[in-house]
């Protein structure tokens, strides 16, 4: 099964195919779309499911490399369209198909009445495929199909409702916003290219620490541009700006692709890149550093947003941020780690949410409302009529605040001890773990806050409506369901030796062959014994307060409707405006681009020379020449003669000696 | 003695190539023109061209001279002030006239010596004429059957195509000319 | 004998005659420089006759023949022209212009 790896791509495609078909000639098949949209992605992961048990019975000693055709043989550069299945690549596929069947199955019953059924799964299905050529790839280029090709998905499917303006600039802000980062990422290749002459994961990790030298500008310069390429792709600061703005996409979009998969694409690439980045401690330091600053930055935006997939959002670029502190230590299987637990509870947060919100929108449809279903003012006391939605949910807030046994809890305590036992080494890392652990405590702060003015309290949303909101359907909550069981016990992925069981370390050996290239460049110590029991008691204790505090603070004063609601001010106004990031980009960055282009790009060069010089001024030179070679043909004999004579006076010239 | 002569007909037939050039009036053109003619068919009699002397002047200056002159009578034309071209013209006409005329005046160094050693490819002293062997034919011919008999032997056996083709393009002539000519076809 | 002067004789009036086609307008006296020009030729061959064969004296004579034939044509050219016109001035003579 792994040989026929590429089926995992090959389905989604098919399934794009075919659903793209019906959204333009039978848009109104929608049982069959059904069928198809999320029938490929499932199939899909049981071609995974089966390649990893066939890796689990004879362990790779080596990463298996799939070749499907040459793709681009030129002169010495050399590159084919390839898989790489290894260890790493198979717990992103699993992820990716996993949680991309439970959200295409969640969207079957989010996206029934909508017109552009067939298209929304034919776009999902695209992106699924997009990924997995990402994850899957086996050099540079391959993962840039993907990268680029998730990041068009991700336009075409924040924009699904381009109806709006809105919509369709969030997609715009998205795709352009990310075309930054790839800027660097194709820099990061082509030095990449110079440097070592390959661009496959195999080569470079053979040749990277023979050819480079280790801390030097180089290898710094491309694990710099390419972690560029990260911030554009992952969110994180200065790129991180696209992805509240995604919200505007359906929800289950922004599930599957602003939560558990395009978003870690970054982090996928940084652990793919271990060598590189092993080999170029400033690089690490950036990475980490951001990560952090990002982790705490998001956290304190998160406080203040009341639309509750806005929160969801701010939490999800904090998250990011630990993952990318995770890999920046060094600490690659703790990021990827975090990486599976994060999508298993942000999806569980995003997709129900989305059932609040179906909920909630079934209600204002109804009576023809036309408030915020969105906005969690709205909401309060939804406990008694989402009973499972918010059981769910509430497993996943204690998931993503980090209670144990939950899943969230191991993953992110690892990245914290991680980063706390280089502090030991590099002062500065004691820096980044104490903004990890603040942004801990905000995280649980606002996750209680969200929990509790959407489910407890008393219900904001009118009387009228009230009597509509209902649970959503079982194919909404059996999703729901699976990922809140993941949430649970995806801790067991990877418990730490305080715990018995901790002594298999499941994801470390697993992925082990695939961190140990660089290996010989950084090795990093968990904190064991009495530092480890501080960590986790802080972390704990970190978690109880902020969660405590989140959900008193809250309920303390009754909340406002969102049309009751008044002006946020000081403090609270700079949170809830995102302390004007955008407002700054757009003051210093858009709008001089803006006008550049309009005044010099646009009038000067465009305008005047390309049209002006280049096309009038040669058309203007043709006619002119025309003109002059026309005066050679004015039928007067005189001209006729002068010019005999001169050509007979040369020939004089040439034959009389 | 010949060479006096030469002179005095060279320089009538410069002056009057000269007039003839710059006549506004076209009868006084062609009569200058008529002049040169006379004054080279005397050169030509000095170079021992007696026969084409004689055609010179009953051929060129007698009948195509004489019908010029008609041609001018038929169309009435005038002293147009503005028959010359302007001092651009002039001095471009200067210029190319200056290109054209230094190489050919080049040949003027030529002797019968110089000709003579360029011919056979050595240098020649003494008699050129002994040299030249066609020369000595010539001479030969023109004492043995006369002026017009040493002219008609090559005219009548060397030369016969190109003579009967020149019969038929003088007949070819006269048909377009009355042709072109004619009011209505 | 004489044969440097009239070449250089020749030279001259050819020069003269290419000077009068450049510089006049009229057509008639145009053509009567070109044949000018013709007569130069003619006294270049005659002078080299002396030494390269009578051939010389029978080419002028062809020469002759030809010139003549080509006046003839050439001034019914220009009365079917002075016809149409109503001028022999070369500046109304161009409709072969492109």
């Amino acid at each position: 099964m792994i040989q026929l790896i590429w089926l995992t791509v090959a389905l989604p495609l098919v399934g794009f195919l075919v659903n793209g078909g019906l959204a333009l000639r039978r848009p109104g098949a929608k049982a069959a779309v059904s069928l198809v949209g999320p029938g490929v992605v499932i199939g899909a992961f049981g071609v995974a499911v089966a390649a990893f048990l066939e890796a689990l019975r004879s362990p790779l000693e080596a990463a298996v490399i799939v070749p499907l055709w040459q793709w681009l043989p030129v002169g010495s550069l050399q590159i084919e369209l390839a898989f790489q299945v290894d260890q790493l690549s198979l717990v992103m596929l699993l992820i990716v198909t996993g949680v991309g069947s439970l959200i295409h199955l969640f969207s079957v019953g989010y996206m029934k009445a909508d017109p552009g059924y067939a298209r929304y799964f034919a776009y999902l299905n695209l992106f699924v495929a997009f990924m997995l050529i990402l994850v899957l790839g086996a050099n540079f280029p391959v993962l840039f199909i993907g990268w680029e090709g998730v990041g068009l998905c991700s336009y075409l499917l924040i924009g699904f409702w381009y109806g709006e303006k809105a919509n369709a600039d969030a997609g715009k802000k998205a795709f352009i916003v990310n075309r930054i980062g790839d800027f660097g990422a194709l820099l990061a290749m082509f030095l990449t290219w110079q440097a070592l002459g390959t661009l496959s994961f195999t080569g470079i990790a053979e040749k990277a620490p023979q050819l480079l030298q280790p801390g030097g500008a180089v290898v710094t310069a491309i694990s710099l541009l390419l972690f560029l390429g990260c911030t554009g792709k992952s969110a994180q600061i200065p790129l991180y700006t696209w992805l509240p703005d995604a919200m505007a996409g359906p929800t289950p979009v922004s599930a599957l692709i602003h939560a558990a998969t395009m978003v870690t694409a970054g982090v996928y690439l940084v652990a793919r890149s271990n060598v590189l980045f092993a080999m170029a401690p400033v690089s690490q330091t950036v990475v980490a550093g951001v990560g952090a600053l990002t982790a705490l930055f998001a956290a304190t935006i998160g406080l203040r947003q009341y639309d509750i997939k806005k929160v969801l959002a701010y939490s999800t670029v904090s998250q990011l941020g630990y993952m990318f502190l995770g890999v920046g230590s060094g600490a690659y299987v703790a990021g990827i780690f975090h990486l599976a637990t994060h999508a298993f509870f942000k999806a569980l947060l995003f997709l129900g949410s989305g059932s609040v919100i179906h909920a909630m929108h079934h209600a204002y449809h109804a009576t023809h409302s036309h408030q915020d279903a969105q906005d969690m003012r709205n909401m309060g006391g939804l406990r008694k009529q989402l009973p499972w939605t918010f059981a769910l949910m509430g497993i996943a807030t204690l998931a993503i605040a980090g209670i144990p046994p939950f899943a969230g809890f191991f993953s992110k305590d690892e990245i914290l001890s991680f980063a706390y036992g280089r502090g030991e080494v590099e002062p500065i890392w004691k820096v980044f773990w104490g903004m990890g652990a603040l942004a801990a405590l905000l995280t649980a702060f606002y996750m209680a806050r969200l929990m509790a003015m959407t489910f407890f309290g008393e219900n904001r949303t009118g009387a009228r409506e009230r009597e509509h909101l209902h649970e959503a359907p079982w194919i909404m909550t059996g999703p729901l369901l699976v990922l809140g069981i993941l949430s649970v016990v995806g801790g067991l992925l990877n418990l730490p030796t305080f715990f018995p069981a901790g002594r298999h370390h499941l994801l470390d050996g697993w992925l082990e062959p695939v961190i140990e290239p660089s290996k010989q460049f950084l090795k990093l110590e968990p904190p064991h014994g009495a530092t480890e029991t501080m960590l986790i008691g802080l972390a704990i204790a970190t978690a109880l307060v902020g969660l405590y505090f989140g959900y008193r603070l809250t309920l303390a004063k009754p909340i406002p409707t969102a049309h009751d609601a008044p002006p946020e001010r000081g403090i609270w106004k700079l949170l809830n405006r995102k302390w004007y990031v955008d407002e700054l980009y757009d003051e210093f960055i858009v709008t001089p681009l803006v006008s550049l282009s309009r005044i010099f790009l646009w009038k000067t060069v465009d305008q005047g020379l390309i049209d002006g010089v280049g096309a009038n001024g040669s058309a203007w030179l043709s006619r002119k020449l025309g003109w002059l070679g026309s005066r050679l043909q004015t039928g007067e004999v005189g001209i006729y003669v002068i010019l005999f004579l001169l050509g007979a006076a040369w020939i004089l010239h040439t034959v009389v000696r | 003695m010949t060479e006096l002569v030469f002179s005095v007909l060279a320089g009538f037939a410069v002056i009057s190539a000269i007039a003839c050039i710059l006549q506004r009036n076209p009868v006084a053109s062609a009569i200058w023109l008529v002049g040169t003619m006379f004054a080279l068919a005397g050169i030509y009699v000095l170079l021992n061209a007696q026969f084409i002397g004689a055609i010179q002047v009953l051929v060129y200056a007698g009948a195509v001279m004489v019908l010029f002159l008609f041609v001018i009578m038929l169309l009435n034309l005038s002293n147009d002030a503005g028959d010359l071209r302007g001092w651009p013209t002039r001095l471009i006409g200067a210029a190319i006239v200056v290109a054209i005329a230094v190489p050919l005046l080049t040949v003027g160094r030529y002797t019968p010596q110089r000709l003579a050693s360029e011919v056979t490819g050595a240098v020649v002293s003494g008699d050129p004429a002994a040299a030249l062997p066609a020369g000595q034919a010539a001479l030969a011919a023109v004492t043995a059957k006369g002026v017009v008999g040493a002219v008609a032997v090559p005219l009548f056996q060397q030369y016969l195509v190109p003579f009967e083709i020149t019969s038929i393009l003088l007949l070819t002539a006269a048909v377009g000319a009355v042709v072109l000519a004619k009011r209505k076809i | 004998m004489l044969l440097g002067p009239s070449l250089t004789l020749s030279a001259i009036l050819f020069a003269i005659g290419v000077f009068g086609v450049l510089i006049r307008r009229n057509a008639i006296v145009l053509f009567m420089c070109i044949e000018l020009m013709l007569n130069a030729v003619n006294l270049t061959f005659v002078a080299l006759a002396q030494y390269h064969g009578l051939s010389g004296q029978v080419l002028v004579f062809f020469v002759m023949t030809v010139a003549a034939a080509e006046a003839a044509v050439g001034l019914a050219i220009i009365l079917s022209v002075f016809r149409h016109r109503q001028s022999v001035d070369l500046k109304y003579i161009n409709l072969l212009r492109g």
